[in-house]
């Protein structure tokens, strides 16, 4: 199976957290006590591998015959999936407890959802692309419904497993026509009859469609009609998971495939796409999240925008957008996760707690919990010294050097207004009093891990330089 | 190059002291206003060092220190000063440990996030005027506005809500547009520097070289975003609403220095970036200054409320800075310099004693008032002694201001049109009719309220408040080249990048 010891080596987090399933199903099977078993060990995975990635960031290399990259920014994104999901972890021991599914399969399905994440951002095949996708996305329908009493959480997981499974086989029929026209799987192979294909009309429309599955899973205008329902209706630490994870491992596969076509000469056939669903992702999200009362569907309708911020990196087609859009991701993981992380936290029993009214006065009940929940709006905001800033200044740059400047016109205005609804948070945290008394549950590893995601956020926008020199190394 | 570390401490101290700040109990409320103040000082006492050592005919930027912070885009932390600067940040660190001391009482609710916030602003402020990378200056630009947000919101009055979210937004949006010049200016800078800069000292020199029509382009945006902040005519409604809703400390702080930051920006930025562009919108934002003086003027002779009174008459005096910049010669700027200290300081005086008085009578109307003279004596004339500064009475310093610039703006070659000074003129005549009738109306007369009676007069703190500001509007009106010989040649410096262009249209 392997070449050499070095190969073993090399796909190591995905071992790790692979074999750590297995196990997980063990402990599941014998313990007693696995719900909280199965959480610690999960986190001791998640964070063995994420770390084993990091520290192995140099060692690129292409194994399985061809079929997985490690290395580079492949594994700077497992780590973005590991923490992320570490994060997710901590959260959920003591929230699922209030939602009421507390199972050990909850830290088996994130798990598996975790190993699809990182299949998809490795991949150097279309199969594997495939594999990864349906792998976590499965894991993804059974985690919104994993309540199955509740109504809201059964809505959720059928709408997205059917909108989802469309989309799925979007991807599909591109891989197919693709494959048709290619006459090969391998995205290297792909890449290199670029040029001789860009007329084949089948080609194109393979690659268009490969896309527009995609954006389904990244939340992209037109595509993106489920987020809210799904967000509202899944547990909170998992509509976190769904909103970064998800988005990450969905962006990387469009970066590992798709992102070299588009930094090509037949990339400029895409552009207009591009930047009308960045536009439309962009304004769309940051308009209608104002009229929203329920903060999760706030938080859905911010990371629709986020999408088309985003987006705009792959528009711009230059190394800067694809770097700037892994820093993006590592930004807006750690933020986005600390935000859902405190409304798991706020959250009562029964989905309570859920509207926007419900933080009034929060700086008065709870002052660090306001406090840190104020980092994450001004970091989702785009306002320095936060992460969410200079990730919107890298993609600016990205944009404006690959002469969009109207589109970088376009977001900054995008995030004028997005402005609005993240400070009415911070608005009724601080300068309101509360109409309703709420009861807080104490968590202190949820605690412990939003604190560590504000670090990150107030880290990497303080010294993006390390970061950011990592990541545009490898492009 | 060697680096000189004081700057770094200037801006380490206001951090560090605020951040220990977090860690003091809240109850110890005495506690929490000395340190605050202690840390203010030595702010202040850092810049006076700066000052002593600033070296008057150097017209560059002194005490740089640069760090390498972005290395992949070349963006460093990289901070100095110059004359203008250096004028500036005085003013922050003078008017912070003074705007604390005006709070001691007043701000009775949270004083530990509000010594917090007021740290972490003049951290803010300080880093916009000591920045010399476009990146960093951004950074502080922006970041401000959030302790400044949380000032009017927590501690501001009825409508502070709505005030401090206008305050927001109205600013987030003007600069956002500034943020895609800067990198627009990068990017460009890079085909010709060959690397990807920020750095200001650098792009002085690409910034010319920009072809006329998109340097119009982004003059624009750079204006856009200082003309709110200023704020010039007719993007002023945030300021009367901030101001009036904004605690005593806070309109101190917004008039003394956040507006000054527009009036910097221009001048650091738009002129010596754009020149040409400069040139040719120097009519039309010289008109918007001048309808900005009268309309200000006029504004603010009907208000009813003084503190709104105060606040328009700002827009009035900014106008007056934006036209001695935009007539771009020595004389108009060196008076729109010194105009920003003294309208710093008068105004802040002005704010200072409004709420010093709302603190006895929590009104703010003048109606309410009439006759105080008699009962307060010692607040009467601190009042009238403001009043008269910022109308420009000779031999204060409002007067060394308002003449430089109208005789600036008379002889300047770029303006080309004595009207501008006609019209700016008849400003300072409305100048000393709303605020004199205000005075009239509070200080004299009959005593109306029978409340106004048990009126007690300004205690020690408060006089000791605005001792220090007293002392410096003589000082400026008697003698201004202190402060004037210390910009001059700075001036001279940003007035030769500009002057080439315009000396090519003139032939």
């Amino acid at each position: 199976m392997f070449n050499n010891i070095q190969e073993f080596y090399n796909m190591l987090p995905m071992i790790i957290i692979g074999a750590g399933i297995l196990v997980s199903i063990v402990i599941e099977m014998y313990s007693r006590k696995s719900e909280e078993l199965i959480a610690w060990f999960s986190v001791f995975i998640f964070i063995a591998a994420a770390i084993y990635s990091l520290l192995t960031v140099n060692s690129t290399s292409i194994i399985l015959q061809g079929m997985l990259a490690t290395g580079g920014n492949v594994n700077i994104l497992y780590f973005i999936f590991n923490f992320g999901a570490a994060i997710v972890t901590l959260l959920s021991l003591d929230y699922i407890k209030k939602y009421g599914t507390y199972y050990g399969e909850y830290y088996i399905l994130l798990q598996s959802s975790v190993l699809g994440m990182m299949f998809m951002a490795g991949a150097k095949d279309l199969f594997m692309i495939f594999l990864g996708l349906e792998l976590m996305s499965i894991c993804f329908y059974a985690l919104a419904g994993i309540n199955r009493k509740r109504l809201n959480a059964n809505e959720a997981s059928l709408k997205y497993f059917l909108l989802g499974a469309f989309a799925t086989g979007f991807v599909v029929y591109g891989i197919a026509l693709i494959f048709g026209t290619a006459q090969t799987t391998s995205i290297d192979l792909i890449v290199a009859k670029f040029q001789e294909l860009s007329g084949n009309l089948l080609f194109i429309a393979g690659i268009l469609l490969f896309v527009i599955g995609f954006s389904f899973k990244i939340a992209a205008f037109p595509f993106h009609m489920w987020v809210p329902d799904v967000y509202q209706g899944s547990a909170t630490t998992i509509a976190g998971l769904f909103s970064t994870g998800g988005k990450a491992a969905a962006f990387s596969a469009l970066i590992v495939t798709v992102g070299a076509i588009f930094s090509s000469t037949i990339g400029n056939l895409f552009e207009p796409y591009l930047i009308v669903i960045s536009v439309f992702s962009m304004l769309i999200g940051s308009i209608v999240a104002i009229a929203q009362e329920d903060i999760k569907r706030m938080l859905a309708y911010s990371s629709i925008s986020h999408a088309g911020y985003m987006i705009i990196g792959f528009a711009a087609g230059n190394s800067e957008g694809l770097a700037g859009i892994i820093f993006y991701l590592a930004a807006y993981t750690f933020m986005n996760l600390g935000a859902f992380g405190i409304i798991a936290l706020i959250e009562g029993k029964d989905e309570t707690n859920l509207s926007i009214k419900s933080y009034a006065g929060l700086s008065h009940r709870n002052p660090l919990l306001a406090a840190l929940l104020s980092v994450f709006m001004f970091s989702l905001a785009g306002i320095p010294p936060f992460a969410g800033f200079f990730g919107k200044y890298y993609i600016f740059i990205a944009a404006i050097k690959a002469e969009l400047t109207w589109l970088a016109i376009l977001g900054v205005v995008s995030s004028a207004i997005s402005v609005y609804f993240y400070l009415r948070i911070v608005v009724l945290m601080y300068f309101k009093d509360a109409e309703f008394e709420i009861s807080l549950e104490k968590s202190n590893t949820g605690l412990f891990a939003v604190i560590v995601s504000a670090l990150l956020v107030i880290a990497l926008g303080v010294a993006p330089g390390s970061v950011i020199n990592l990541i545009s190394s490898f492009f | 190059m060697e680096n000189n570390y004081l700057i770094p401490y200037l801006l380490l101290a206001p951090f560090i002291g605020g951040v220990l700040v977090l860690f003091i109990n809240k109850n110890k409320e005495n506690l929490i206003r000395y340190f605050g103040l202690a840390v203010s000082l030595i702010v202040f006492i850092i810049s006076l060092i700066i000052y002593f050592d600033f070296d008057n005919a150097d017209g560059g930027f002194q005490f740089l220190y640069r760090f390498s912070w972005i290395e992949n885009l070349n963006i460093s932390f990289y901070v100095g000063v110059d004359g203008l600067s250096l004028l500036l940040v005085l003013l922050t660190t003078f008017l912070t440990p003074l705007t604390l001391l005006s709070s001691w009482s007043s701000i009775d609710k949270k004083v530990k996030e509000f010594t917090f916030f007021m740290l972490m602003l003049e951290l803010g402020m300080l880093g916009v005027f000591v920045s010399l990378d476009m990146f960093l200056f951004y950074i502080f630009w922006e970041a401000m506005l959030i302790p400044m947000y949380f000032i009017i919101g927590i501690w501001g009055g009825k409508q502070r809500i709505y005030a401090s979210i206008k305050f927001f937004i109205y600013t987030m949006f003007g600069s956002l547009l500034m943020l895609v010049a800067i990198i627009w200016l990068a990017v460009y800078a890079s085909s010709s520097l060959g690397y990807f800069t920020t750095d200001l000292v650098e792009l002085y020199k690409v910034g010319p070289t920009v072809p006329k029509t998109i340097q119009n382009y982004m003059f624009l945006a750079f204006a856009f975003s200082f003309a709110i902040k200023v704020p010039l005519f007719p993007l002023h409604t945030w300021l009367p609403d901030a101001h009036v809703e904004a605690p005593t400390a806070g309109s101190v702080i917004l008039a003394g220095v956040l507006l000054k930051m527009g009036t910097y920006g221009l001048l650091r930025f738009c002129l010596p970036l754009f020149p040409q562009s400069s040139i040719s919108f120097a009519p039309a934002i010289s008109v918007l200054a001048v309808i900005g003086i009268i309309y200000g003027a006029l504004v603010a002779m009907v208000q009813k409320d003084m503190k709104k009174l105060v606040a328009y008459s700002s827009v009035a005096h900014l106008g007056f800075v934006v036209l001695g910049i935009f007539a771009m010669n020595l004389e108009a700027v060196q008076g729109a310099v010194i105009q920003m200290i003294n309208h710093g300081l008068s105004t802040g005086a002005l704010f200072i004693l409004v709420g010093v008085i709302y603190e006895r009578t929590h009104t703010r109307e003048i109606s309410e008032y009439g006759g105080i003279a008699k009962i307060v004596p010692i607040y009467a004339f601190a009042l009238l002694f403001a009043s008269l500064s910022s109308v420009g009475l000779p031999g204060l310093n409002g007067f060394i201001g308002e003449f430089l610039i109208l005789l600036g703006s008379f002889k300047s070659t770029v303006l080309n049109n004595i009207w501008f000074t006609v019209f700016a003129a008849s400003g300072v005549i409305f100048a000393a009719v709303y605020l004199l009738w205000m005075y009239q109306r509070v200080a004299f007369g009959e005593v109306k309220n029978p409340m106004m009676n048990e009126l007690k007069d300004m205690t020690k703190r408060e006089m000791l408040v605005l001792l220090p500001i007293f002392v410096f509007i003589v000082w400026i009106g008697i003698y201004p080249s202190t402060f004037l010989k210390v910009s001059e040649k700075t001036v001279r410096n940003i007035l030769e990048q500009v002057e080439t262009p315009h000396k090519a249209e003139l032939k």
